[in-house]
């Protein structure tokens, strides 16, 4: 948990939209996001699969491939500056720098050819101007940082001789090198067991508090998000449909998609006996969304007004909002 | 054989091995299942749980004899797989289907839908004509698909729909037993509750026996009567669903069990965690003495010489761990470090 979080936020994104133009035509795959990083926050970006989760972290970068992908209207403000108007030459020296990513897959995003040392001293040669022997000292101190067994011989090892639970640590090593203000963590953890999971989800907090960066860590598994994260924005189809502080969220969803995610989700302190209850139907086609909210379909609770217009979203509480049309009140009779 | 006994295994090992050189000489084995031995009740589910690697769909292969296992007996209601021959083992999988992982690898891209799930009807020769029309509608319903889909392709569905036609298609046959390998880890949240719910739901109507597969022990408890534990090729512990959660006995359960995240900040903040160090040892060389010793916290110097047998401590809970006497558990770990 944090404990260093100032007020100041170090990341806003506003009304952001990415699309892309595919032959099934326009994606709108992030539609209008907003929301924002305090310093050393970790937030969590909960939805399932091609809610736009990544391609909303990846806009931050400007790493979304051109064609078929743009980002075609928002805001985009780290440190009191608009990425979406800095230069190539300005974006290059950001990434890996002041804001780094770890993605899921640590063995297609690892380059196969170079060994770790390789790989890690390039960004600190590249951004903090280290000579040889001075990345080689700080790569074993990395590597030691997350938890590889004799970093110094391991250092001249290829990716392929890590397990996938290493080879994350390493990522995590790369993504620190440059002491990042924020760290986009894009699913750190999905394709590992839960041994190795908890592992790893320990380091990057440990790392947070020690350094204080701000941690974003996207992810489907509400789970991880529960312990570790301050706050959390569920997406739905592009767009965000619940942000609460964990706690509050957890407590006290009030988003229909949130309280049905919730409900879904098999928990391990809960017996056979009690059933799950579950979300019908399929999450939308991004090319052919349907007008109103995209959950509508979806929803319970969906009212004429749903299939027509975008909900906004609404001030329930302490920095909790939602965009929803239905009424709180008979949302929680019937959950509770 | 008990009676109500539908799977037996006993002391099943699969060893695949390792070659190396022009030659192709056999230089090591990965001990993938290791002399493992349980059984599965008529209409229960067992599930499997375990790290990957661990040996878990190895077995659950070996009992569908899609591996034949290295040594050891399958039993399927009585009869032991392992000596039929190939024709009567062919036959005999009528009563034995699979659900794969992998919706999207599993269904042949080329094949529509319909046509998938009958094959398996033409295969054993169970239906013609009009009748394997209606089979094949009845079986799109009873998934929850309509049936003028069948005509269309795989990549027309969408990963839950995909994995509902792998579903159809096991059960085209009318099976009395399913290995479900990992049914739902490919799919998203709100569509896994879903195939889960089919899946149970099937298995009241149609009196099915499942062997479900899993990582994911939250879904395991969800959906098992029954789990096993598996540990770089052995079972470690086995008990009832409810016993396993609530009374957890060997080490390398309780780890595994504390670092499943709770979705409930309240409840999983207050948690003890156990954080497991290193990864899993190479199959191909365990560690001597119980397998699970390097990363074990409660290790005494039995552990690393003996390799301790599974043995009953409880109704129905075996534990294969030194410390373990009785379903109390270990208490405070021994002095002897």
């Amino acid at each position: 948990m944090a404990t260093v979080v100032q007020d100041e936020k170090i990341l806003e994104i506003k009304n952001l939209k990415t699309y892309f133009y595919t032959q099934e035509g326009e994606l709108k795959a992030v539609d209008g996001l907003s929301y924002y990083v305090r310093k050393g926050e970790s937030v969590g970006l909960v939805g399932e699969s091609a809610c736009g989760k990544s391609v909303g972290a990846l806009s931050i970068l400007r790493l979304i491939p051109y064609p078929p992908g743009i980002i075609v209207g928002g805001e985009i403000i780290f440190q009191g500056k608009d990425l979406l108007k800095a230069t190539e030459e300005e974006m290059r020296n950001i990434r890996g720098n002041s804001i780094a990513m770890v993605f899921q897959e640590p063995t297609t995003s690892l380059n196969p050819v170079l060994t770790v040392r390789r790989q890690i001293s390039e960004t600190l040669e590249l951004h903090r101007g280290m000579n040889k022997n001075e990345s080689l000292q700080e790569t074993i101190r990395l590597l030691k940082l997350v938890g590889i067994p004799d970093p110094e011989k391991r250092a001249n090892d290829y990716p392929f001789q890590f397990s996938g639970g290493m080879q994350q640590r390493i990522m995590i090593a790369m993504g620190l090198s440059c002491n990042p203000a924020l760290l986009i963590c894009d699913e750190p953890t999905t394709a590992l067991d839960v041994t190795v999971q908890a592992q790893l989800l320990e380091i990057i907090d440990d790392l947070r508090a020690k350094f204080g960066t701000a941690v974003i860590i996207i992810t489907h598994n509400l789970g991880i998000v529960a312990r570790y994260v301050d706050r959390v924005n569920v997406m739905y189809a592009g767009r965000l449909v619940e942000t609460a502080p964990t706690e509050e969220l957890y407590a006290n969803p009030v988003h229909p998609y949130t309280i049905g995610l919730l409900s879904s989700v098999p928990r391990l302190d809960i017996s056979k006996k009690k059933s799950l209850r579950i979300i019908k139907g399929l999450p939308p086609n991004l090319t052919r969304l349907p007008p109103g909210c995209a959950f509508a379909p979806r929803c319970d609770y969906a009212m004429p007004i749903c299939k027509k217009e975008y909900p906004p979203l609404e001030k329930v509480g302490e920095e909790h909002y939602r965009a929803c049309f239905a009424e709180i009140s008979k949302l929680q009779k019937q959950e509770k | 054989m008990e009676e109500n006994h539908i799977i037996e295994v006993e002391n099943l090992y699969m060893y695949f091995p390792v070659t190396a050189g022009v030659m192709q000489k056999k230089v090591a084995d990965v001990k993938a299942v290791d002399g493992v031995s349980f059984y599965i009740k008529k209409g229960e589910t067992l599930g499997l749980v375990g790290e990957s690697g661990c040996g878990k769909t190895t077995t659950g292969r070996c009992i569908l004899q899609l591996y034949e296992g290295t040594k050891g007996k399958v039993s399927f209601e009585g009869v032991d797989l392992t000596k039929l021959k190939k024709e009567q083992m062919r036959k005999m999988r009528r009563n034995m289907q699979l659900i794969f992982q992998d919706p999207f690898a599993s269904l042949d891209p080329r094949m529509t839908a319909g046509e998938i799930i009958g094959e398996p009807l033409k295969v054993h020769n169970l239906a013609k004509g009009k009748e394997y029309k209606e089979q094949v509608e009845e079986l799109f319903r009873m998934v929850e698909l309509e049936p003028y889909m069948a005509n269309r392709y795989p990549h027309e569905f969408s990963g839950g729909q995909r994995q509902r036609i792998g579903i159809a298609r096991a059960l085209a046959v009318r099976p009395k037993f399913v290995v479900c390998d990992e049914p739902v880890s490919a799919l998203d949240v709100s569509i896994q509750a879903q195939i889960i719910l089919l899946l149970e739901k099937l298995r009241e109507e149609m009196g099915l026996t499942y062997l479900f597969i899993a990582h994911d022990l939250s879904v395991v408890r969800n959906i098992s009567d029954r789990v096993a534990v598996m540990y770089l090729g052995k079972i470690v512990e086995i008990t009832h669903s409810d016993e396993l959660y609530a009374n957890p006995l060997h080490p390398y359960t309780i780890a595994l069990l504390s670092a499943v995240p709770i979705p409930d900040p309240k409840i999983d903040r207050t948690r003890q965690r156990i954080i497991l160090k290193g990864d899993v040892p190479s199959p191909i060389n365990p560690p001597a003495g119980c397998r699970f010793n390097p990363r074990c916290q409660m290790a005494i110097d039995i552990c690393r010489e003996k390799e301790p047998e599974l043995k009953l401590v409880g109704e129905e809970h075996w534990v294969s761990c030194h410390l373990v006497k009785s379903s109390a558990g270990i208490g405070n770990p021994p002095a002897n470090q």
